[in-house]
């Protein structure tokens, strides 16, 4: 879902100027957020040493390529399973009435599907080249195992209160599962953290991030127009469904994103189908551009980079949030719930991410030199020259416009659909942290939902960019957290899945239909 | 001889009442016991928000419990002062498959079903549940007006 602020703004062309009347205060914002948060911004997004690669897209990708191994490739033995359970093959009828699998995975799926899949893959391509596909479709079926890890572990740990309502995710693994470890010190500092950055993504690459995008994408229908207006009109809707309790305009929503995103695959196919014959051809630009240069400035590591970082905030595998969203499902065996979830990484980014990808590759969109056959660099903008130089959302709508004339307006409402169906999930997921570590009083989940709104506001109407900057950085830092607590608690999820593939081996767990 | 099993569609609506006043009448003649099914519409494929999927185990409680003491224990009592043995069965799931499944499992051997939501313009397109068990019904089903 998420995407880099900074590179996200730019190829939006996003002003850096605010109103006149918001400037100053602005300026003053910026100034006394930036002077405290720099240090954090720049050690959680510092590249490795000698080169442009963020350690943290590093610690992600090597975090999953490490569960993939202790998990013996699970992603893989387990996906055929995972399907049969989304289909409810093993659901016990007598449970009919609860969550049921499929429905966790689209609850989860509306909070990861969104801009990432959109812009994200378009700014890895005209940055890296076709070849980010193949590492940006790499990392996603590693993210798959890393999925798989944290949200067994959500389910194993969560809290179920009298009432019957499920409180999970990394802050209740943390606490419970280090504490069984004989690490409870350590368990509940983690939790904490977790939970301080998790609030603050949510604030803002959960939020404020989200209405900013919308609110370009309307000005690109109605013309220009203050930004407040956008944020009162997205914080009275949110307002109406968090606080309000209007649960009808947030299952709406439920309803029409995954129409978007099946519309958005759709148009996608539509066009592979009618160019069948270049597929192969694009396919061989994304092998071919991943270990060689294509022309592009970056060559094979700037493939590589651009795509793993692209994966990574795409699916949001490792980040501890997917976890959240599917503690609550009810099963007896909590790895049936990962396995489900390791479909997550498959569906966000090795299908649409790179069904977005073929789309860009094959409408020709990037400019080639005739000549040589390579591609074009614009040196100027930083990446391959483009047809009307667009880039980030504007590349993906160009690309799909060569063959749809209608689809920008589709797309611009999908982006705002997304934007608030993402939203919506984020202030669940901040929600979920704040009352771990407030209390789940009601007071409490009132202050944090006022305080959610106020941010949508804020976000649509200035251009806070350290601000922004600082809760990607927090996005981040919640994987920082969360991964460290995986490796310490991946035993657990290994007991667990060995005991149920043992017995689902031995017929002793049975398929209803 | 075993005795008659009459599965009845049942809902608190003034049709129900209709269905329910009529299987009555029918199993004291026949001298056939009544089993009164009561069905909350449900999908596992329907699109939940976050928060409606962290409380769903908290109102499939609330529901079961509003069914079985404000819908089916009423029904319960009419017919067993009616002097009709009764038992009940509530479950979640898609009505006319539940009912036939229902049906079957407990031997039952006539189905009675009101003829509601025959208007609305959801059952002009995808059939009422009425028109869906005269399709499917395994049984003789009696529709009451």
């Amino acid at each position: 879902m998420k995407i880099s602020t900074a590179t996200m703004m730019a190829a939006l062309g996003m002003s850096a100027t605010a109103p006149a009347a918001h400037a100053a205060l602005d300026e003053t914002i910026n100034t006394a957020v930036a002077s405290v948060t720099t240090p954090f911004v720049n050690i959680i997004f510092a590249p490795l040493p000698g080169t442009s690669f963020p350690w943290i897209v590093l610690w992600l990708v090597v975090g999953a390529a490490v569960f993939t191994l202790y998990f013996a490739f699970i992603q893989f033995r387990a996906f055929g399973h995972a399907i049969a359970l989304v289909a409810g093959k093993y659901s016990d009828p007598n449970d009919a009435g609860e969550v049921s699998h499929f429905q966790a995975l689209t609850t989860a799926l509306s909070g990861t599907v969104g801009l990432g899949n959109i812009a994200g893959v378009a700014v890895a391509i005209s940055i890296g080249g076709p070849g980010a596909t193949f590492w940006m479709i790499l990392a996603g079926l590693l993210g798959m195992a890393s999925k798989f890890t944290e949200c067994t572990l959500a389910v194993k740990f969560r809290k179920e209160h009298a009432d019957g309502t499920v409180s999970g995710g990394p802050m209740y693994y943390m606490r419970k599962g280090f504490a069984e470890k004989g690490m409870p010190k350590i368990g509940i500092i983690l939790s904490i953290l977790f939970s301080i950055f998790c609030v603050l993504a949510s604030l803002g690459a959960g939020n404020m991030f989200q209405v900013n995008q919308a609110h370009q994408q309307l000005t690109g229908i109605f013309g220009d127009y203050p930004g407040w207006i956008s944020g009162i009109i997205f914080a009275l809707v949110v307002f109406a469904v968090i606080l309000g309790g209007l649960k009808s305009i947030a299952q709406v929503t439920e309803k029409v994103v995954p129409l978007m995103a099946f519309l958005y695959v759709a148009c996608a196919l539509a066009i592979l189908i009618a160019n069948y014959d270049m597929i192969g051809w694009a396919f061989g630009q994304i092998f071919m551009g991943a270990f060689t240069s294509l022309g592009v400035a970056g060559g094979m590591v700037g493939a590589l980079i651009q795509g793993f970082r692209r994966a990574a905030f795409s699916n949001e595998a490792g980040v501890g949030s997917a976890a959240i969203a599917h503690s609550a499902v009810k099963t007896k065996e909590p790895v049936t719930e990962g396995f489900v979830s390791l479909l997550e990484p498959f569906i966000d980014t090795v299908v649409i991410c790179t069904m977005t990808a073929l789309v860009i590759i094959i409408t020709g969109v990037l400019q080639t030199d005739p000549q040589t056959g390579l591609y074009i660099w614009n040196a100027e903008a930083g990446q391959i020259a483009t047809l009307d130089g667009a880039s980030g959302v504007g590349l993906t709508s160009v690309a799909f416009e060569t063959v749809f004339s209608w689809f920008p307006y589709v797309l611009a409402v999908a982006v705002i659909l997304f934007a608030f169906s993402t939203m919506i999930s984020w202030s669940y997921y901040g929600l979920k942290a704040w009352t771990y570590m407030f209390g789940e009083s009601k007071l409490q989940q009132t202050v944090f939902k006022v305080i959610f709104c106020v941010f949508v506001v804020i976000g649509a109407a200035a251009d806070l960019g350290p601000v922004i900057d600082f809760s990607d950085a927090a996005l981040f830092a919640m994987a920082v957290v969360n991964i460290l607590a995986l490796y310490v608690l991946m035993n657990v999820v290994r007991r667990e899945m060995q005991s149920y593939l043992d017995r689902l081996k031995g017929g002793v767990i049975r398929k209803y239909s | 001889m075993t005795r008659d099993i009459f599965v009845v569609a049942y809902d608190s609506d003034p049709e129900g009442s209709r269905v329910l006043n009529y299987a009555i009448e029918r199993a004291k003649r026949a001298d056939a016991d009544l089993l009164l099914v009561h069905i909350l519409e449900w999908s596992p494929y329907k699109f939940l928000t976050q928060e409606e999927v962290a409380e769903r185990s908290k109102r499939r409680r609330e529901e079961l419990s509003i069914a079985e003491q404000r819908i089916i224990a009423p029904a319960l009592q009419k017919a067993r002062a009616a002097g009709v043995n009764a038992e009940s069965e509530i479950r979640y799931g898609q009505v006319v498959e539940l009912i036939v499944k229902i049906a079957k499992e407990l031997n039952g051997t006539q189905i009675f079903v009101g003829r509601s939501g025959s208007n609305s313009v959801a059952a002009r397109i995808f059939g009422s549940v009425p028109l869906g068990l005269a399709q499917v019904s395994p049984l003789p089903t009696v529709i009451v007006p």
